[in-house]
């Protein structure tokens, strides 16, 4: 009998312990009142927001750059909407019915208690006729907000844009509510807390009717808005506008960087898009057509910061540092050239030489001036062979090569990026088993093998060159609220590990380029111009058939030669040899940048850059295009 | 064999009836705050909720005389037929049914609907009756026991494809029944122990707790070790092994299923109750802000008709579900913490009136109305103060609507008649 006393007596003990919870529990809730209980986040309470004006951003000369604009949107609290005329209701909104209902329901769906967007960014004249009519519909009511301004059709990859905030976000966070607007790509995005500022509140009590009866505690916890701060940018937009027109017609990258601080002064893709596309009531409609992951010309990739190439010939000035650094050569050391150099018995094993030197000894100096592969095949043989182990040579050769930022995202105040490739001794041992020598992987020595880099890591490569051995991480903004940035990351020297002494014969070099070498067609009067032109190999599966595209037509320079003041790389992609395309608009935008005009006898040049369009390339290597690939079987 | 008199009301226990009608009034005017509008003035003004509650309350009267009516013997004689006949409506509704928020749980009669499942507690609770008091009934063999989940799982099953399974989950209260007439209590330890370790796996994730229930049945098995010798290995040592092979099966199994066979939707249930998520917009809204209108009514509340969250509408089904966040904002913790009480001191008055039947039917009958309001009330309100996750079920006599106000007057004062008569020798 006991067992069943116990058994009786269960269903006692389970109503005392949950009657003694739930009253406990009541007692925390009611009495206690513990963090559960806010009395502003109550629904009688209404809050409403004023937004500040989002922070300014100008351009390293002041000039603005993004502004601001009122823009009301048409807000909703679904179960608060009593229609009776819904056609009456469309045709005030200027829209469909069919349309009125798919809002209507993804409103309900996000909640039917609380208010989200009905209807983006109206149009002025739209919102005074109205605020008018608005009133009479129960659960409707208009949003004012700031959206922005772009006062200069320019540099749409650096500034990004600001966007909604997705749902997830607006649910998550108590800094956003649905229907508020955040930085989504470049600039707004990186520093979307800077430039947002801080919304003010004001809170109210409100009855059944969703009607304001008055300020919540005499206006105590109310607060006032913060504006955002402004910002100034290191970009040049005189600069970027030109770069801009001279890629018109052209895909492709820009990056020019002032040596001496880090500082960006371009930063340019082509083909890119006019920021205020993203602004006002064609908001949606652009935004399909640029992100559509169809369109060949991705208007939205930033391909200044994201597109990894084969860096081709430039890439053999670092090879000269690393090898000078080495002790493997010096500057006196020399090889032959024989229109080539082969690296394996088989008669395929052989890369050709366009230098042009047959069978006489050349230097370092003629190496980088005529761009010579046997010259370079040579020194990167002797790198890689200078420990036991061909892995250590390459882990060398890696350490140095990573050491001026190659290889990785660098640390730009961008969000986006690419890291690139420089490859390591494991990477090969992973490849090839271990089995492997100089000769495996010898177009390393020309920039055309498994090395992958971003036209901004190009960029800041020169830069430190031109440094003669070190660099400012490069960075976009310049002042916040104009005063100068305080980032040890952007003020501190990067210091590479290439010693200085090694530079000079580089740099000498690379002046020869534009004196003698590949680079004389693009001189400029009374500017000594460094550089290296490039001519990058590349190719595309059509159909399981390798082909072979038009080369991308590569430059990177730093001018004036000494206490230089502008670096930068740029980037054609199927542009051919660097020498055609690549090199005139680098010595058009340095002579743009140091002077301020181009001289009279290089307005042909101009000229002929800025009508000059690849479209018809482009058009041929579409991928898509199944008859050509056909034909070429 | 005595004869029954003919007063009916002759021998209830007026103390439950009290206890109805206290909760009948006080529910209907937190009906009446939570769903009052400026416009409709008229209590009896039948298109309101409080003015149709008011009417489901009048037709109960004729029903409680009609309950009471009917001889003792004559629920426990047609016990099997109205559970049939129930179970007919459950499966009748999957042709006929009318969907209301998702669920095929009612029947359309014109302006009004009925919903059937309310009705079905009652004929399982005669339906256990009448099996369990057989005097041949044993609960200790399988077979009998199987009988006994049958007649639970039935119906339970068909609310579940409705699919309604929070009103579902009631039908476990009958365990409490079962266990009361002997089953074995192994059944609720495993069930709890399930339950337990499922929570505890969602919350730790699936590698820490197979970490941690590895280490303490280790530290069991050595601490049995310790206390009976190491004969204990030599015979139970499959046993030992078997428990950590389901156990370990267990844990991994419930991350496994959480993880790939749970919608995002049932994962963010669990992951708001268990503050792994704070969300105070969209599924976490209706917690959130029934708890925030309970807290905001304090030690004494602000007052019948004055809470303004109530009154904004705030919280969604407040006049069903939610109804107890009315009388939490309205009548603070005074008000809320008598009702808890109240229903406590209840179904306790039930389970001391069952007790004293020399009739096994009445008993078990009167067991399994106190486990189904023990239930229905810890559910409710343990969802709305934000205890337990948000299942939708009423909490009875208050919550608006006539189904469930029917259903649960006709399982109270059935009890009450056979409460009256156990004196009498039947």
């Amino acid at each position: 009998m006991k067992t069943n006393n116990a058994k009786k007596n269960l269903l006692y003990l389970l109503i005392s312990l949950t009657g003694v919870i739930f009253i406990g529990k009541l007692f925390q809730l009611q009495i206690l009142r513990g963090v559960d209980f806010d009395p502003v986040h109550n629904a009688s309470i209404k809050i409403e927001y004023d937004y500040p004006e989002r922070g300014y951003i100008y351009d390293r000369n002041g000039r603005l750059l993004v502004a601001n604009q009122v823009s009301y949107d048409v807000m909703v609290q679904p179960n608060q909407v009593k229609l009776s005329d819904t056609v009456e209701f469309c045709k005030l909104l200027k829209i469909e019915k069919e349309d009125f209902i798919t809002r209507f329901k993804k409103a309900e769906n996000y909640a039917s208690y609380l208010t989200s967007v009905f209807l983006k960014q109206l149009a002025k004249e739209d919102f005074a006729y109205l605020q008018e009519k608005l009133h009479k519909y129960n659960g409707f009511y208009i949003q004012k907000r700031i959206i922005r301004d772009y006062p200069v059709n320019a540099a749409a990859n650096v500034l990004g844009y600001i966007g909604e905030v997705n749902e997830e976000k607006a649910r998550n966070s108590n800094d956003y509510e649905q229907g508020e607007l955040e930085g989504k790509e470049g600039v707004e995005r990186e520093y979307e807390a800077l430039l947002k500022g801080k919304k003010g509140k004001k809170y109210f009590n409100r009855n059944r009717f969703n009607k304001v009866t008055g300020s919540f505690k005499n206006g105590l916890m109310d607060s006032l808005s913060e504006g955002g701060k402004d910002l100034t940018l290191t970009i040049d937009i005189e600069l970027q506008l030109y770069a801009q027109q001279l890629m018109n017609g052209k895909r492709g990258g820009i990056v020019a960087i002032e040596p001496s601080t880090g500082e960006i002064l371009a930063l340019v893709t082509s083909p890119s898009y006019d920021p205020n596309m993203l602004v006002g009531r064609d908001r949606s409609k652009n935004s399909i057509f640029l992100m559509d992951p169809n369109n060949p010309e991705k208007p939205t990739y930033d391909r200044a910061l994201l597109a990894a190439y084969p860096p081709g010939s430039p890439f053999k000035m670092m090879n000269a540092l690393i090898a000078l650094q080495e002790n493997v050569i010096n500057t006196e050391t020399t090889f032959r050239c024989y229109g080539g150099y082969r690296y394996g018995s088989k008669s395929h094993n052989f890369m050709r030489c366009h230098c042009g030197i047959y069978d006489s000894p050349i230097a370092l100096k003629t190496g980088i001036a005529k761009s010579c592969n046997s010259y370079f095949s040579n020194t990167y043989k002797r790198i890689i062979e200078k420990k036991r182990k061909p892995s250590q040579g390459l882990d060398t050769w890696n350490k140095h090569a990573t050491s001026f930022g190659l290889g990785s995202y660098l640390g730009y105040d961008l969000p986006s990026g690419a890291p690139g490739l420089i490859p390591d001794g494991k990477y090969y041992d992973d490849i090839y088993k271990y089995r492997w020598t100089a000769s495996t992987n010898i177009s390393n020595a020309i920039g055309q093998g498994e090395v992958l880099t971003t036209p901004i890591q190009l960029a800041n490569f020169t830069a430190a060159i031109a440094n003669r051995g070190y660099f400012y991480t490069p960075h976009i903004v310049k002042k916040i609220d104009l005063k100068p940035i305080k980032n040890p990351e952007f003020i501190n020297k990067k210091q590479t590990t290439i010693n200085t002494e090694y530079f000079e014969p580089v740099v000498e070099a690379m002046h020869e380029v534009f004196k003698t070498g590949t680079g004389r067609w693009s001189q400029v009067n009374g500017i000594e111009i460094c550089g290296k032109t490039g001519t990058s190999e590349n190719f595309v599966r059509v159909n399981g058939y390798k082909q072979q595209l038009a080369d991308h037509s590569i430059l990177v320079a730093f001018a004036p030669k000494n206490n230089p003041k502008i670096a930068l790389a740029v980037f054609v992609e199927n542009g051919g040899f660097g020498s055609t395309i690549a090199a005139p608009i680098t010595s058009l935008m340095i002579e743009k940048y140091l002077n301020g005009y181009i001289s009279e006898e290089n307005k042909l040049r101009e000229t002929n850059m800025l009508n000059l369009s690849l479209q018809d390339i482009y058009n041929y290597y579409r991928p898509k295009n199944k008859e050509i690939a056909s034909r070429k079987e | 064999m005595r004869q029954e008199k003919n007063n009916i009301f002759e021998g209830i226990d007026w103390i439950l009836v009290f206890f109805y009608f206290f909760f009948v009034g006080f529910g209907w005017l937190n009906i009446y705050a939570a769903s009052k509008t400026d416009e409709n003035l008229h209590i009896l003004d039948f298109t309101t909720k409080y003015g149709k509650q008011l009417l489901w309350i009048g037709f109960s009267f004729p029903l409680i005389v009609t309950v009471l009516f009917f001889n003792s013997k004559f629920y426990e004689r047609f016990s099997s037929i109205f559970y049939l006949i129930s179970i007919l409506l459950l499966l009748l509704l999957f042709p006929l049914g009318k969907e209301i928020n998702g669920a095929r749980a009612w029947f359309n009669f014109g302006s009004m609907s009925l919903q059937p499942a309310e009705f079905v507690k009652v004929t399982s609770a005669l339906a256990i009756a009448k099996l369990l008091s057989d005097r041949q009934y044993n609960l200790n063999l399988v077979k009998n026991q199987i009988k006994a989940f049958l007649i639970i799982f039935f119906p339970t099953i068909l609310i579940v494809l409705q699919p309604d399974p929070g009103s579902a989950l009631i039908y476990l209260s009958f365990f409490l029944v079962l266990n009361r007439e002997g089953l074995t209590l192994n059944y609720i330890i495993f069930g709890v122990i399930s339950i337990s370790l499922f929570i505890l796996t969602i919350f730790f994730g699936t590698q820490t707790m197979l970490f941690w229930v590895f280490i303490i049945i280790s530290i069991i098995v050595i601490y049995l070790i310790y206390r009976e010798g190491k004969r204990l290995i030599r015979f139970n040592w499959h046993k030992i092994v078997i428990t950590y092979f389901l156990v370990g099966l267990f844990v991994y199994g419930t991350g496994f299923i959480y993880e790939n066979v749970f919608k995002q939707h049932h994962r963010d249930r669990f992951e708001v109750l268990l503050g792994l998520k704070i969300d105070t917009k969209d599924i976490g809204y209706n917690s959130y802000q029934s708890k925030l209108t309970v807290s905001s009514g304090g030690f004494s509340g602000k007052g019948f008709l004055n809470g303004d969250i109530t009154k904004g509408n705030f919280v969604p089904e407040q006049h069903t579900d939610y109804i107890f966040s009315t009388i939490g904002e309205e009548w603070g913790f005074l008000g809320s913490g008598l009702v808890v009480l109240l229903f406590m001191l209840m179904i306790a008055r039930i389970i001391y009136q069952a007790e004293t039947h020399a009739n096994k039917f009445g008993r078990i009958y009167g067991y399994s109305l106190a486990s189904i309001l023990f239930f229905h009330v810890t559910l409710n309100i343990g969802m709305v103060i934000g205890l337990l996750p948000t299942v939708g079920i009423p909490l009875p006599f208050f919550s608006y609507g006539g189904s469930s106000l029917w259903g649960f007057t006709i399982l109270l004062f059935i009890f009450i008649r056979l409460d009256a008569h156990k004196n009498y020798d039947w």
